[in-house]
């Protein structure tokens, strides 16, 4: 067999195109935020058993992340990983490629419409439980591209989003005050209502 | 007994980690030796040509941060002298010696990252880039005094700069320029004659010169392969030409050849900003342009020697508040257009260090 | 300083090798036919003298009855500088010969011009889609592009 026959030229481009619009044509809406479960325990005012706080605290206090970096975000996520605003002390200096080993996915960069089917592909593959974090302005709304024709406006388009960080890009300090944030709503997570 | 092979097609990326950014290769592979490459990218293609159709000339300029946000001065930089350039607006003096301490310390804090991840490709997982990390968050200090900012400055205006620095400014600049380059020594000690980067890096991804010209490549992957040609020497912008510095080339266009370019450039901005800092005088730092600049009918190409290449922008206006055509040369789009006859009949891991060792920034490869 | 050469002078020694090809020439640069421009450009090339081995950018504009593409030519031996510029007046299907084998930096950039403007290249070897995705309508950088 030649080499260059394997596929012909144009039909990898083509299928992926395809892929492109049809995730398009369904990516009209945002994914509302799953948040609804906080509301109805704030009236019940739960207390959660030592299992739940156990397990919560084990998931919490190492989360590991995902590679997901298209722009400019990701070099503030780096300075957050390093020396000087370590990220380390949180447990969460693991980022690895593979999807199956994370349980966060922090968004740094504008999303595209070509690069969206792979961010979906990417976050389908994380096991449960997992959360995302929506780094600065073009993660939440589109930022200063938004009106632009091939930019996706917000990640919560097609995925799901659990804590919005805005800045551009925003400052490691609030980055890890956004960390902050996941760590306590995760804390309030209780395993009877997770059975769903 | 002959066990039938056959070759195959493997994508690497576009959410790799060793890909510096959303890019993708289409390798056929035959074993583990690459026997042809195609690359795919725009996965961060966000349309700034055409948003910059819809803004006024000044606000433009924080699009422009966001093409090379490694670089952002020197995207800046660029981008107000072609608008300069395109209205004949004079800078004052002081404004021109702030933008090129600002354009240098850019250059070294953009190859600081260049090294780093380089290393990280080679193996070293993350020693060289926590250091050179270090050094820069010493740089980025010295630009959030001067412009409030960490990483996309939105510092220089068509005219000059937004604001001037404050007093503390320089002598923090002076002490940064009497300690780097004891960092600079002690990191080229610890890698020049490291026998794993020689034995990885060394031969590995040759740009032979007379492809290197022909490909229209600049920056240190052009001056790499031998060719002595720097913009702020052929065609000087801003007030180089009172600074006297050299241009490190390389001989063979390998590799471990651009680390070294990249290595020795640091060196030389640290020359400039030296002489730079003793130079600078005092007086306004912006001349005066009206709010809305209104260049005559006409065109202008301007370009500067950015870490990463020559950088043009190219602009047409028709008299009127925003520009009619807003076009960037980008130094990592034309870098890449050799990287199939730089990888093909490498292994896999040394394709990932030869694409790093160009040094490419994909938001300026998308634009 | 790199001396940008004018328009004029090159044009008189154009006109005597390509009798015809040269529409206009001004001081910044040199308006060439669209069917020349490959002689044109080896001649610019390969003369000694000229000596134009180093493209540095093309662009492509709009101008609402035609599109004009720009190309920086730049000589590293000699230290000298040219624009050449041609111009395409249709608008349905633009095309305009390639010069990716004079020089092969045109190439991701004329892919790109091809994908934006809708400008195409005769000669290009991959004359296909790069910053965008197969099946995307439209040329989003010319004028007339609606986005909503």
């Amino acid at each position: 067999m030649e080499v260059g026959e394997v596929y012909s030229r144009r039909e990898l481009d083509e299928a992926e195109g395809e892929q492109i619009e049809t995730l398009k044509a369904h990516s009209q809406q945002p994914i509302p935020d799953p948040d609804e479960w906080l509301e109805e325990e704030i009236k019940r005012n739960i207390l959660l058993t030592s299992v739940d706080a156990m397990l919560n605290w084990a998931r919490r206090s190492s989360l590991w992340s995902v590679v997901c970096f298209p722009a400019c975000c990701a070099f503030e996520f780096i300075t957050t990983a390093a020396s000087r605003f370590d990220i380390s002390r949180f447990g969460m200096e693991i980022v690895r490629a593979s999807p199956r080993q994370a349980d966060l996915m922090i968004t740094a960069g504008t999303l595209t419409w070509k690069m969206a089917p792979q961010v979906k592909r990417i976050y389908d593959q994380m096991a449960e439980p997992k959360w995302v974090i929506a780094m600065g302005a073009c993660a939440i709304s589109g930022g200063i591209f938004a009106s632009s024709y091939s930019v996706v406006p917000g990640y919560n388009r097609i995925i799901p989003v659990d804590v919005y960080v805005p800045g551009c890009p925003p400052r490691p300090e609030a980055l890890l005050y956004g960390i902050r944030m996941l760590q306590q709503k995760i804390a309030k997570i209780s395993l009877i209502k997770e059975g769903k | 007994m002959v066990i039938k092979t056959e070759p195959f097609v493997v994508n690497i990326g576009p959410a790799h980690p060793s890909t510096h950014g959303v890019f993708r290769m289409k390798a056929t592979l035959d074993g583990e030796v690459i026997v042809d490459m195609e690359p795919v990218f725009g996965y961060l293609h966000r349309g700034i040509e055409k948003l910059a159709e819809e803004r006024t000339y000044t606000g433009v300029i924080p699009l422009t941060d966001r093409l090379d946000y490694l670089a952002s001065m020197s995207n800046n930089l660029a981008y107000c002298l072609a608008v300069e350039k395109l209205g004949g607006i004079p800078v004052p003096e002081r404004a021109e010696y702030l933008r090129v301490i600002m354009a240098e310390l850019q250059r070294i804090a953009s190859h600081l990252i260049a090294v780093g991840a380089f290393l990280n490709d080679c193996g070293a997982f993350m020693t060289p880039i926590l250091y050179m990390l270090r050094e820069r968050e010493k740089i980025l200090d010295l630009f959030e005094m001067a412009s409030g900012q960490r990483l996309t400055y939105n510092y220089m205006r068509v005219g000059g700069v937004s604001q001037d620095v404050p007093e503390e400014f320089v002598p923090a600049l002076g002490k940064f320029v009497k300690v780097m380059p004891r960092w600079i020594d002690e990191y080229d000690q610890l890698l020049k004659e490291n026998e794993i980067l020689l034995a990885r890096a060394k031969g590995v991804g040759i740009l032979p010169k007379e492809l290197a010209i022909n490909i229209s490549a600049s920056g240190p992957v052009l001056r790499a392969s031998g060719v002595k040609w720097d913009i702020r020497k052929a065609d000087p912008y801003s007030v180089y030409e009172r600074f006297e510095f050299d241009i490190p080339t390389g001989s063979v266009g390998d590799c471990y050849d651009r680390y070294r370019v990249r290595i020795e450039e640091m060196r030389q901005s640290v020359c400039i900003l030296k002489q730079a800092l003793e130079q600078l005088p005092q007086g306004e730092v912006r001349s005066d342009v009206p709010h809305l600049i209104r260049p005559p009918v006409g065109e202008a190409y301007g370009h500067i020697e950015a870490p990463r290449g020559e950088l043009g922008f190219y602009l047409v206006s028709d008299n009127s508040i925003a520009p009619y055509r807003f076009h960037v040369r980008a130094p990592s789009l034309i870098n890449l257009t050799a990287l199939r006859e730089m990888m093909v009949g490498w292994k896999v891991a040394d394709a990932i260090i030869i694409f790093g060792s160009i040094d490419i920034n994909m938001a300026e490869v998308d634009r | 300083m790199t001396a940008a050469l004018s328009g004029n002078e090159i044009a008189t020694r154009l006109q005597k090798q390509f009798p015809g090809s040269i529409v206009e020439s001004g001081p910044n640069s040199l308006l060439v036919k669209s069917e020349s421009l490959l002689e044109i450009a080896t001649f610019l090339k390969t003369t000694p003298g000229l000596d134009f081995d180093y493209l540095a950018a093309i662009t492509a504009v709009d101008y609402y009855d035609y599109f004009e593409v720009i190309y920086q030519l730049t000589s590293l031996q000699h230290n000298h500088s040219l624009v050449v510029k041609t111009r395409c007046y249709e608008r349905e299907n633009p095309s305009l010969p390639s010069v990716v084998t004079l020089w092969r930096g045109a190439d991701f950039q004329e892919r790109e011009i091809y994908d934006l403007m809708g400008i195409s290249f005769d000669g290009h070897p991959n004359l296909k889609r790069i910053v965008l995705w197969e099946g995307f309508e439209g040329h989003p950088l010319r004028k007339d592009y609606l986005r909503w």
